[in-house]
């Protein structure tokens, strides 16, 4: 991953140009920013700062983190602003923040990575692709206090293998499609529908305290 | 669409990302089917609890800010500095490249083909003068006759010196109409040999030194710039004496 920026193919054709003649000077006042970058900087980065902010948040699990994350992320965008060739913006900037966090995790935190995950109990339903039918028993939101469900949710969010929780947030709380899922966490879109329904078949398991012991 | 199907969309369609047939086909399929139908609301009551347990976190104001100093920082701190040469060699750039396109296009509308056709208007004019037998509107080889009769049919007052003494005495001046302009022509004479000279201004015009005369249909033709004034010779007149003509009527004036 490195510095790289994260790959939003279809926006990336043809972005080196012959040569092109920018004028690009300096701004005497600090606080004016740079007048052809700070205008689209706010427009293409600025205005995803909850997006963003939310993201890291989740990845993070952490609010500081999660804002050095959207800080060195802005930055890097600000940096390949250039290549953004529009289309959705806040999905570039998303996978940049993304790009941003696993790189930094490989540097300071390799060795937390790819936790362990048990899912053998999910693997028959899956199978049968019955789970919402049949395999999950008694619908426990339904049975459960409303405080008691959003209390076993979040923790259960926390938990999931960051793979699985960044394709929920994307989803449930971007309500990003599929495709913009895809390019930003750098998977087929085929995985983007697996990795959700196993990690909604999780989250809605970790709501049923039968389950949950067995 | 059987159950086992219609499971294995049902997430497809309640993300809204089920194509249109597959959609009315499910939705037929979920008519008559309890067991597909209750699925349904355990996806969607799953998804509003997600939303509605996981509050969306709105940035704090301050790191907005931070990022904004930062940003503004970047663009003024020496991190862009090493970048410095290329933002200067860009409008560098700009100005050798408009230079040359204008170089170009100068060369393209003033030099050949503007410069051929006034050396052929010329060539024309001279001809047609010597055939005719008409040198002169005013025949004189007074130039203090010559100078106003001109300046009082012109818009300019072209310069008449006396060349008499350089062996080039003034034989007298007419008007014509060329590079669509009317212009002064000024009769030389060298021995037997008639020099017509075209003046008329040219401000602005970049200074054209009289270079070696051309030779067309037999005549010697001589253009060079001296004055802000356009100036054209042309003689049957060698080549050589023709260009000493030139200096002594630009240097002499």
């Amino acid at each position: 991953m490195g510095g790289k920026i994260p790959e939003i193919s279809h926006n990336r054709v043809g972005n080196k140009k012959p040569w092109k003649v920018v004028f690009y000077m300096a701004p005497k006042n600090p606080s004016a920013g740079s007048p052809i970058n700070g205008t689209r900087f706010e427009t293409t980065v600025m205005v995803h700062m909850d997006a963003a902010y939310n993201l890291a948040r989740w990845l993070t699990r952490d609010e500081r983190d999660a804002e050095d994350v959207v800080q060195e992320a802005s930055l890097r965008a600000l940096k390949f602003l250039e290549t953004f060739r529009g289309g959705n913006s806040r999905a570039w900037f998303l996978a940049i923040v993304r790009n941003t966090y696993y790189s930094g995790l490989k540097k300071n935190r390799s060795d937390t990575l790819n936790v362990p995950f048990d899912e053998d109990g999910l693997q028959e339903h899956d199978s049968a692709h019955a789970f919402w039918a049949e395999g999950a028993g008694e619908d426990p939101i339904r049975d459960l206090e409303r405080e008691e469900a959003k209390r076993l949710l979040r923790a259960a969010l926390q938990e999931l293998p960051e793979e699985f929780r960044e394709v929920i947030v994307l989803r449930e709380l971007e309500d990003l499609s599929y495709q913009d899922i895809a390019r930003i966490a750098k998977i087929p879109l085929g995985t983007v529908m697996s990795r959700l329904s196993r990690a909604r078949k999780l989250l809605y398991r970790a709501l049923h305290p039968g389950q949950q012991e067995s | 669409m059987d159950c086992a199907q219609a499971q294995t969309v049902i997430e497809c369609y309640a993300d809204g990302e089920l194509d249109a047939v597959t959609t009315t086909r499910f939705e037929k399929h979920l008519e008559h089917c309890g067991g597909c139908q209750r699925a349904l609301d355990r996806l969607s009551s799953l998804s509003s609890l997600i939303k509605e347990a996981v509050p969306y976190s709105a940035a704090p104001e301050r790191l907005s800010r931070q990022i904004r100093a930062r940003v503004d920082q970047r663009n003024v701190a020496p991190g862009r500095a090493h970048g410095a040469w290329w933002h200067w060699l860009r409008p560098a750039a700009l100005v050798a490249v408009t230079a040359v396109v204008t170089w170009i296009i100068a060369a393209q509308l003033n030099d050949p083909p503007a410069k051929e056709l006034v050396a052929e208007e010329v060539i024309s004019s001279h001809a047609r003068a010597t055939l005719t037998g008409h040198l002169a509107d005013v025949a004189s080889s007074e130039r203090h006759t010559v100078k106003p009769w001109l300046s009082s049919k012109l818009d300019f007052s072209p310069p008449v010196p006396d060349l008499a003494s350089a062996g080039f005495p003034l034989v007298g001046g007419r008007l014509d109409y060329l590079d669509h302009r009317p212009v002064a022509v000024l009769v030389y004479g060298r021995r037997q040999h008639m020099i017509d000279l075209f003046v008329w201004p040219d401000n602005g015009a970049r200074p054209v030194a009289a270079s070696e005369p051309l030779s067309k249909q037999g005549y010697h033709v001589l253009h060079w710039t001296s004055a802000g004034m356009t100036l054209w010779a042309i003689s049957d007149l060698n080549a050589p004496e023709l260009k000493t003509f030139a200096e002594k009527f630009s240097g002499v004036k």
